[in-house]
Formats: C-alpha cells, sequence, structure tokens
C-alpha cells in the first residue's frame, strides 16, 4: 500500500485577460471607453446588465455609525439605496459592509452590545419609528447560509404569509400568493409538481432560491442579500445573480458581496467600505474602471483583501 | 472509480499502522463487543425466563394473599401504577422542562437568573431519588398538601400517586431541560434570523421554528426522562405506599380517589417478589421485569422513529 506514487498534476489556469470573442458584445446601455483599461482585468463584456431604467430613492442612510460596545463597525457612513437599481456592499472583511446591511432592518438590535446613531429613513419614514416586525417585512434580508425553515417548500412561504405563530388562512387561500413568490424567485418551475417536498432536501441552490421566495413573499420595498452565493456553486450562482438583476425593478436591492467580480457583473452601484469608512460610492463601471481613491484602486486590482 | 475506492480503502485500513495504535484499536473494539454481549445477554435471559414465567392473566389479575404462587394472583395493580406515574410524571416534567430550556436558551435573562437556574437543574440531577423521596415526604405530609393525598382528622399521609409522581418529574426534568437545550443550540443563530428578517417575533419563531426543529431532542429528553420514571424504586417505596394493590380514598370521586390513594407500580412489585422481598415469589419477578424491560426497549423504537422522521425533514448545511 503507497500514498502519493505521483506528484499531483498542474493545476490548469484560466487566461481572464482575454475573454472569448463571443462575449466582446458589450450591453447596449455600456459606455464603450474606459472598461479597456479596468484594473483587475474588469472589462465591460462581463457586465450581465444595462443601465437601469428608472431609480426611485427607498432609503436613505444618513450618517450612519454603528458600534459594538465601544468598537466602531460603521463609521458615519451616508448612501442611497434605490429601487431599480442594484447597491453592492464590497470590501475586505469585518469593513462593516454586512453591519451596515443588518443595521437597515434592525437586525443589529438582537445583538445586545449594538448601538446606532444617525438616521435610517424608509421611505422618508425614520426606521427607528417603524415597529420591527413590520420594518423587517417591508426589509427582507437573504443570508449567507441557505437556511430553508425544517418544512415543506410550500409551508416555508406561508409562514410569511400567515400572521405570526397563528396557522389560520388555508392552504387554498394562501397558494396564488406562494406560488407567485415561487415564480419570482424563479423556483416555481422546478418545485410546483412537489411543494411538499422537504425544503431542506432540495439542491444548495435552490435552498437559496427558496430563500429568496420567502424574502419576496413579504412583498417588501427592499430586499438585502448578504453574500447570497458565497456558499453555492457557480451554476447556481449565475442563476441566482440573473435574478437579483430582474429583480431590482420591483424592489430595491442591495447585496454584500466578497467576490468582486460578482459585484462587477450585477451591480448598478458599488459601495467600497474599509474598516467602518466608507472610501468610495460610484456607479460600478466608474468604481472599478477609474477609482477616484487609492485605496480602492488597490483593493479592486487585488492589492489587498 | 477504482483508483478512488483502493485510496479509500488504504487510508482506512490499519495495517500500516503502529503497534500501539493497532493495540488500542482492538481494546476498543473488544469492549465494544463485551457491552453488546452484556446487554443482550441481559434481554436474551429475561427474554427466556419471563416468556416462560408469563401469562397474559397476570397482566389482568391483581395480587392477592395466598398461600402459593397459583393463589397470590398477578400484578395488573403494578402495571396500571407504572402508566399512572409515567403519565403523571412526564406531564408534569416535559412542559416544565421544554418551558426551562426555551427561557434559558431564547431568552436567558436576567443573566444571574439563568445561571442559578442551571446550576440548580445540575444539582437536582445529581440527587439520589431517595433523598428526593424523603424531601416529599415532608413536603407531601404538610397540612397545606392534605388534598393530594390520603388525610383524616388532620393527620395527612403524604404517600399518593400525586405525590410519586411529582417527585419523579423532578427525576426526569433535568433530562427534558438538557436535551431541549441541545436541539436548541443545534439550530444556526441564522435560522434565527430568518425568520425574524421576514419580521416574525420571537414567540412565533419559537412556537413554529425552533421547537419543531428541536422535536426529536425533546422527544428523547422525553423518553429517556420516562425511563428513568418507570424505572425508579425508591420514589415509589417512600411516596407512593407501596401497597401491593391500589388503595382509593374513600371521600374523592374517581379518579381522583385513586389518585390520592396508595399503590404500587412494577419496579416495586419486582423487588418485593425478588427473594429478597416480602412476597418471595422470584417466578412472578422475572415475569414482571420481562414487562417493564418491553416498556422500555418500546421507549427506545420510539426515539428511533422520531429520529428517523426528523432526518427525511433534513437539517442545515454547515
Amino acid at each position: 500500500m503507497e500514498f502519493l506514487t505521483s506528484p499531483p498534476p498542474p493545476i490548469k489556469r484560466l487566461e481572464l485577460e482575454d475573454p472569448p470573442a463571443a462575449l466582446e458584445v458589450a450591453p447596449p446601455a455600456q459606455p464603450a471607453g474606459g472598461a479597456a483599461q479596468a484594473p483587475g482585468g474588469f472589462t465591460g463584456a462581463r457586465r450581465s446588465i444595462g443601465a437601469p431604467q428608472f431609480s426611485i430613492r427607498r432609503m436613505e442612510i444618513d450618517d450612519v455609525s454603528v458600534a459594538y460596545s465601544d468598537r466602531l463597525a460603521v463609521k458615519g457612513v451616508s448612501l442611497p439605496v434605490r429601487q431599480g437599481e442594484v447597491l453592492s456592499l464590497i470590501g475586505p472583511s469585518g469593513c462593516g459592509k454586512t453591519t451596515l446591511l443588518r443595521s437597515l432592518n434592525r437586525l443589529t438590535e438582537l445583538t445586545s452590545t449594538a448601538t446606532l446613531t444617525g438616521r435610517i429613513l424608509l421611505d422618508d419614514v425614520d426606521i427607528k419609528l417603524i415597529e420591527p416586525t413590520l420594518l423587517r417585512r417591508r426589509v427582507t434580508m437573504v443570508f449567507q447560509q441557505p437556511n430553508p425553515f425544517p418544512m415543506s417548500v410550500f409551508d416555508n412561504i406561508a409562514y410569511v404569509l400567515r400572521e405570526q405563530g397563528s396557522r389560520r388562512q388555508r392552504k387554498k387561500t394562501l397558494e396564488p400568493a406562494v406560488h407567485s413568490a415561487l415564480a419570482r424567485a424563479g423556483l416555481f418551475e422546478e418545485v410546483k409538481d412537489d411543494l411538499d417536498h422537504p425544503a431542506l432536501k432540495l439542491s444548495g441552490g435552490q435552498q437559496q432560491r427558496l430563500c429568496i421566495a420567502r424574502a419576496l413573499a413579504a412583498e417588501p420595498e427592499v430586499l438585502l442579500l448578504d453574500e447570497p452565493c458565497s456558499a453555492l456553486d457557480p451554476q447556481s450562482t449565475q442563476v441566482i445573480e440573473d435574478l437579483i438583476v430582474k429583480l431590482r425593478d420591483d424592489v430595491a436591492v442591495v447585496i454584500v458581496t466578497h467576490n468582486l467580480q460578482q459585484a462587477y457583473r450585477i451591480a448598478d452601484h458599488v459601495a467600497f467600505m474599509y474598516l467602518g469608512d466608507l472610501v468610495e460610492y460610484n456607479s460600478a463601471t466608474a468604481l472599478f474602471g477609474s477609482p477616484r481613491e487609492q485605496r480602492t484602486q488597490e483593493y479592486v486590482s487585488g492589492a489587498f483583501g | 472509480m477504482l483508483l478512488l475506492k483502493e485510496d479509500k480503502a488504504a487510508v482506512e485500513g490499519s495495517a500500516t499502522w503502529a503497534l500501539s495504535d493497532r493495540v488500542g484499536l482492538a481494546i476498543c473494539w473488544a469492549l465494544g463487543l463485551l457491552f453488546c454481549a452484556i446487554a443482550v445477554a441481559i434481554v436474551a435471559y429475561l427474554f427466556v425466563k419471563g416468556i416462560s414465567y408469563l401469562d397474559l392473566s397476570m397482566l389482568t389479575t391483581p395480587a392477592s394473599a395466598g398461600f402459593s404462587q397459583a393463589e397470590s394472583g398477578g400484578f395488573s395493580d403494578a402495571l396500571l401504577g407504572t402508566l399512572i406515574v409515567a403519565v403523571l410524571a412526564i406531564s408534569i416534567a416535559l412542559p416544565t422542562g421544554v418551558a426551562t430550556a426555551i427561557w434559558l436558551v431564547e431568552y436567558g435573562r436576567p443573566a444571574a437568573l439563568a445561571r442559578i437556574t442551571e446550576s440548580t437543574i445540575e444539582a437536582i440531577a445529581g440527587i439520589p431519588s431517595i433523598v428526593l423521596a424523603l424531601f416529599g415526604t415532608v413536603i407531601f405530609s404538610s397540612t397545606a398538601l392534605g388534598f393530594l393525598s390520603r388525610s383524616s382528622e388532620g393527620v395527612v399521609f403524604g404517600r399518593s400517586f400525586f405525590a410519586a409522581s411529582a417527585m419523579l418529574s423532578l427525576v426526569a426534568l433535568p433530562l427534558v431541560v438538557a436535551s431541549t437545550r441541545e436541539g436548541l443550540n443545534s439550530i444556526p443563530r441564522h435560522v434565527r434570523e430568518a425568520s425574524y428578517a421576514v419580521g416574525k417575533t420571537k414567540a412565533a419563531t419559537v412556537r413554529r421554528i425552533l421547537l419543531p426543529s428541536s422535536r426529536p431532542q425533546v422527544a428523547t429528553g422525553a423518553m429517556l426522562g420516562l425511563g428513568r420514571i418507570i424505572g425508579d424504586t425508591a420514589i415509589i417505596i417512600v411516596l407512593l405506599g407501596a401497597t401491593q394493590n391500589f388503595a382509593p380514598v374513600e371521600d374523592a370521586p374517581f379518579p381522583l380517589d385513586y389518585l390520592r390513594g396508595a399503590g404500587t407500580t412494577l419496579t416495586n412489585f419486582v423487588y418485593e417478589a425478588s427473594p429478597t422481598g416480602n412476597l418471595n415469589q422470584p417466578e412472578k419477578a422475572y415475569a414482571a421485569a420481562f414487562v417493564l424491560l418491553l416498556m422500555v426497549l418500546a421507549l427506545n423504537g420510539a426515539v428511533d422513529v422520531v429520529h428517523r422522521r426528523a432526518r427525511k425533514v433534513g437539517t442545515w448545511s454547515s
């Protein structure tokens, strides 16, 4: 019995500098120039979306700071969140992007040491004045790990539609809403034959889309996504990215991601955070193509992270 | 594929291990086998003995005074007593234990009180049941609790199904709390947050997500608790009066008359019927012990069913 009889085969590296010719058709709304000299290999061809058709301001983050005990995680950040656009928060681990995301639906309040200063407005109303459970139905969230509830696909959505813990409202009356939520998340066709299937027995990508369907079932105005693809394979990731882009017209989408390519592919605006500070906020093409700040330039070109 | 299989065999085989590791593995293996053998021996012995002595009429006739084993009846009162005690005690321990666990895991405030509760429950788990029984006699002999047992002219007997079940529930409680906590703790934090993030309250989350998810562990705790309850002898002897038959009180309506009265259970019957006991009819002791064993095996089977059903629902990938 012998181990390691031969050295492992060499790793095949994909050449990213020259995308295949088929992909070079840039989306029509993409500005022609600028993309070529983008750092880190970001080229216009990799964008999967066109320019937004419209944009309506839904949330307004106004000089928000979040501290855990006395450690500042987010320092005086101001950002708009718009429907019709995908906003992506990027930055290295521990830069406060997830904390900022969680403060948008007051999930940070579940951590007893967290304190928030500044204002966050949802449709011009301070979210501190909105009852948390009500706010969290208007600003829903999808997490990093797919986390369907341990019940059937149907019940996962029905749970959101029903009043708190009640079981009232029959299956029949909830059916249209459940179907439409699944359809909006692009999952209906795959699961329609067996809505009683245990949700935790779906594939990882399907589970995550179920979580998106669940978040959409509440008919939110803003959808928060916390690295929704980091636990998924490339194919499922692409399905979800396409879905996110489709959703931007119905809800304002905010996505936290570690994956710069992903931010470049799907975001309209990008906010780069570093050590709690908002370093740069700009359109995706501008931030990746010609960053204003030195640190942004370094981060998107892979100098640190 | 073939290569993969060979690799696996190479990794799992112990042929390349150091001698000391191989000896260690052999000892573990032998000990495991030994415990299997002991368990099989006990069950097989009781099966053979039990089946040969058990007469179905024993399950339906109460014990009676008699000079020979043929005249002394069966143990129907004891069997029924075990069932009554089990139902009463677990119906106290299960809701109390689950509620305590929910409070400890999901709320836990004030933190100091939660810590005290935790160590109190651990302390209860460590108290020998005979000590609990003794304590029970003090409590249930008090005049204020006279309505739970036989009492006449201000003197409270303090021994009844109520008294025994109440103390037996303390035996089961720590097991229920511990395994419910284990169940709740095994649910990732982001699952709770996913429920809060669609506007659900903590109460709704506990009721619809967390408790259903920890059902297998709650069931395990309940079954372990039930096993301890039906297996306990000390509390029964001290707090149930340890008569050979039901001794209902006269001044109460059914079923309170029985529950306030004294009685017996299978464990007590086995003890009394064994050569050390007053009845000294070992054949019936074996028969009763066999019935007791069947009950415990049935509980184990039930836990298995709950766990298998939970596996069908699946769990979160970590």
